[in-house]
């Protein structure tokens, strides 16, 4: 994962609240079995509309999206994070992530930077008012500036700390493998295990067909 | 030490605790897959050279993108094939146990887990899709990760987490007729909010829980996600027992007596704190639906569709105004006047046996609505066999619905199974977002006692709504206990404004 310290992009204001995850990427577009190439599937349904934020000329190469409260609600899904990354943004801030969201972005090196509602509301403006306005993003000092504005997000330590080392989470805790394999020596024997599997009796399923 | 249910599974499993400001190392029981959040996870193993380290604690099944009709045939949809196609691949090559399309033993994730007898009282459960949530109804600390995660868990069969907060709902009194369990998870979301559980586990405890069956208890804590918490969970009792014990996977002998014995000891302690509480009285409810683009825009079936300017909070009356136009929804229309095209009966929230028994005691010997489809989909391949076994399929079709194929259909759309644009759906799904249900579909959802008169009478309607002879008994089919369903007699129903106070801190506010 590549380290992420600071970072200056283009700004994009996104005044919406409860952005969930179907509008960040629509259902339609999970069946890819890739990483990567999912660029054209950021917030499918309002690309479509010349008004929205992204369709126009001085936000289209943002890549820091401040977005309204409870950003990223609903599924589990990755893709929303992906899609982000892949259009180009490094860094969303938002007063108010969802969880699954939240960890997801900081396991793919996407910032994500929670900031009171008043400052979000003061990105806005400065946004709106001059678009195409650059933001820098200084993970180290948690803060994000645009013109002469500079307000704090939060941002957990061990999160920034991964972020900024850009560590993979499995290789660090394969380096713990020994207190793995010591908690599963005292596993019970009645917590199940799937193989041999066990079920009913196979029983032949009958297709239904359209009426 | 006092403890809550989520802290003492939560200790349980603790392989390492964290310092510093670093996460505890969880060790996670049981891994369920599925073909959409799974390719990349294996694909990124096989990069880094890494095996499953456990194929004896993860099991996977096809559900997602199946289609319902024609399960025999290639599927259609060339992307959904080479979605399932890769799954059946990574299976084989990293030895995962997989339940594919055809086999009685496929279906929704989370209901193949419960119906195994996989999942258990105590246990961690992960998969890459939010409503893993489902199985904390056994007490099982389960939750929705993302792909990344998934990729963890495959590695090391754990996963850093920092630990969660834990909010209390109390559930009081017994519900009215013609109310279920999903009348209860609507009017909680409908009261926190889909934020309002974020950051915490919800714990659901109370009388009217502990009369629920243990798949209505399935169905309040598969939709805690909609209220933004990370897992919902009930403590385990003599009904989470009585579900689990003969089931393929649930321990026997000495195992059985030894987990039972642990079982009881999972509860939480009467001194214990929760860092937030919220109490409900059961009895104040009536069916919920809802009538914007998220789940906690919900009310009362009496009630009528919000007008966004009685609305005081500027972002809430916005949002309610945008809702509004998505859903072609004029404010001020009462909800029971609204006409839907399809209805959809299934999910991970509402497929299961009782579900489907419940809407079969309503359209017996009824026609449906002429101009409204219905889809009554399983949520698995075996609950599908068993409802045949009871009939429920010649009553579903002679009703005029059409009967399906196991999968998560049209909660999500994934497969042919969608709403055309403009087309409104009353859905015992489990969200109601934009474009959920198919590009420009729109989404009322219900429970599916609900869903059921609904069909019939072609307008969001309950079951008070119906012309049902006086004598007969919504709480039984064919004498099958069906609890989870109100068990007092039918009668006007009341609208009340429920109070329920939170107390301590909100999560990030």
């Amino acid at each position: 994962m590549e380290k992420f310290t600071t970072h200056t992009g283009v700004g994009v204001p996104l005044r919406r609240s409860n952005v969930d995850t179907d509008q960040i990427i629509p259902a339609v577009y999970l069946k890819r079995v890739t990483r990567t190439g999912f660029e054209d599937a950021l917030f499918a349904a309002w690309r479509g509309d010349s008004s929205f934020v992204l369709n126009q000329e001085a936000y289209s190469a943002g890549s820091v999206l401040v977005a309204g409260p409870d950003f990223g609600t609903g599924s589990s899904r990755e893709h929303a994070v992906w899609a982000l990354k892949d259009y180009g943004f490094r860094v969303v801030l938002s007063s108010r992530f969802a969880d699954i969201f939240r960890g997801n972005s900081g396991k793919q090196g996407l910032v994500a930077g929670v900031v009171s509602p008043e400052d979000i509301e003061i990105l806005w403006k400065i946004l709106e008012t001059k678009p195409g306005t650059e933001v820098t993003v200084d993970l180290e000092a948690r803060t994000a500036t645009a013109d002469d504005v500079t307000v704090p997000f939060q941002i957990d330590d061990y999160t920034r700390w991964r972020l900024m080392e850009g560590l993979d989470d499995i290789g660090l805790t394969l380096q713990e493998a020994d207190k793995i394999t010591a908690f599963e020596e005292t596993r019970a024997s009645w917590r199940p295990k799937t193989l041999p599997a066990r079920h009913l009796p196979a029983v032949e399923i009958e297709a239904a067909r359209p009426v | 030490m006092a403890g809550t249910l989520a802290e003492k599974v939560w200790e349980a499993h603790l392989v390492r605790r964290g310092e510093d400001g670093s996460p505890d190392l969880l060790y996670i029981d049981l891994h369920l897959v599925h073909e959409v959040t799974s390719p990349q996870a294996f694909e990124g193993l096989r990069l880094a050279g890494r095996q499953v380290r456990r194929p004896d604690l993860t099991i996977a099944t096809e559900d997602h993108n199946t289609p319902t009709l024609d399960i025999d045939r290639p599927i259609a949809d060339l992307t959904s094939r080479t979605q399932i196609d890769t799954l059946r691949a990574n299976a084989k090559e990293f030895g995962v146990r997989l339940h594919s399309l055809g086999d009685a033993d496929q279906g929704i994730v989370h209901q193949v887990g419960p119906q195994l007898g996989l999942t258990m009282p105590g246990l961690t459960v992960v998969c890459g899709d939010s409503h893993t949530s489902t199985h904390g109804a056994f007490g099982a600390l389960a939750f929705g990760i993302g792909t990344s995660e998934v990729e963890h868990v495959l590695a090391t069969q754990t996963l850093p987490l920092a630990p969660f907060k834990t909010m209390a709902i109390t559930v009081n009194g017994a519900l009215p007729a013609g109310a279920t369990s999903k009348d209860i998870i609507l009017a909680i979301i409908a009261k926190i909010g889909t934020g309002g559980g974020q950051g915490y586990v919800l714990e659901y405890r109370g009388e009217a829980i502990r009369a629920l069956s243990m798949e209505a208890r399935m169905t309040i804590c598969n939709m805690s996600i909609e209220a933004g918490a990370r897992a919902g969970m009930i403590a385990p009792d003599e009904t989470t027992f009585e579900y689990l014990k003969g089931r393929p996977h649930a321990p026997e002998g000495a195992d059985w007596d030894e987990a039972v014995e642990y079982w009881k000891t999972l509860r939480s302690d009467d001194d214990a704190q929760y860092d937030a509480e919220v109490v409900l009285e059961a009895t104040d409810l009536e069916p919920f639906v809802t009538w914007g683009t998220n789940p906690g825009q919900g009310l009362p079936l009496s009630a009528s569709v919000p007008v966004p300017a009685d609305i005081a909070d500027e972002g809430e009356r916005e949002t309610a105004a945008k809702a509004l136009e998505y859903m072609g929804l004029t404010a001020g229309t009462p909800l029971r006047d609204i006409k839907v095209d399809t209805v959809f009966i299934g999910s991970c929230t509402n497929g299961r046996i009782e579900d489907l028994r419940s809407v079969a005691k309503v359209v017996k010997g009824k026609e449906k609505a002429s101009d409204v489809r219905v889809l009554v989909v399983p949520s698995s391949a075996r609950v599908r066999l068993q409802a045949e076994a009871e009939g429920l399929d010649v009553i579903f079709k002679e009703f005029g619905a059409e009967w399906r194929n196991a999968g998560c259909s049209m909660c999500l759309g994934m497969n042919p199974d969608q709403l055309a644009p403009g087309e409104r759906s009353a859905s015992t799904s489990n969200r109601n977002f934009e474009g959920r249900q198919g590009k420009g579909g729109r989404t009322h959802l219900v429970s599916p006692l609900v869903a059921a008169a609904t069909a019939i009478r072609g307008t969001l309607s309950s079951v008070s709504d119906l012309d049902l002879p006086f004598d007969i008994d919504i709480t039984t089919f064919d004498g099958t206990p069906l609890d989870g369903v109100g068990a007092s007699p039918l009668g006007e129903s009341v609208v009340v404004d429920l109070p329920i106070p939170v107390a301590g801190q909100p999560a990030l506010r």
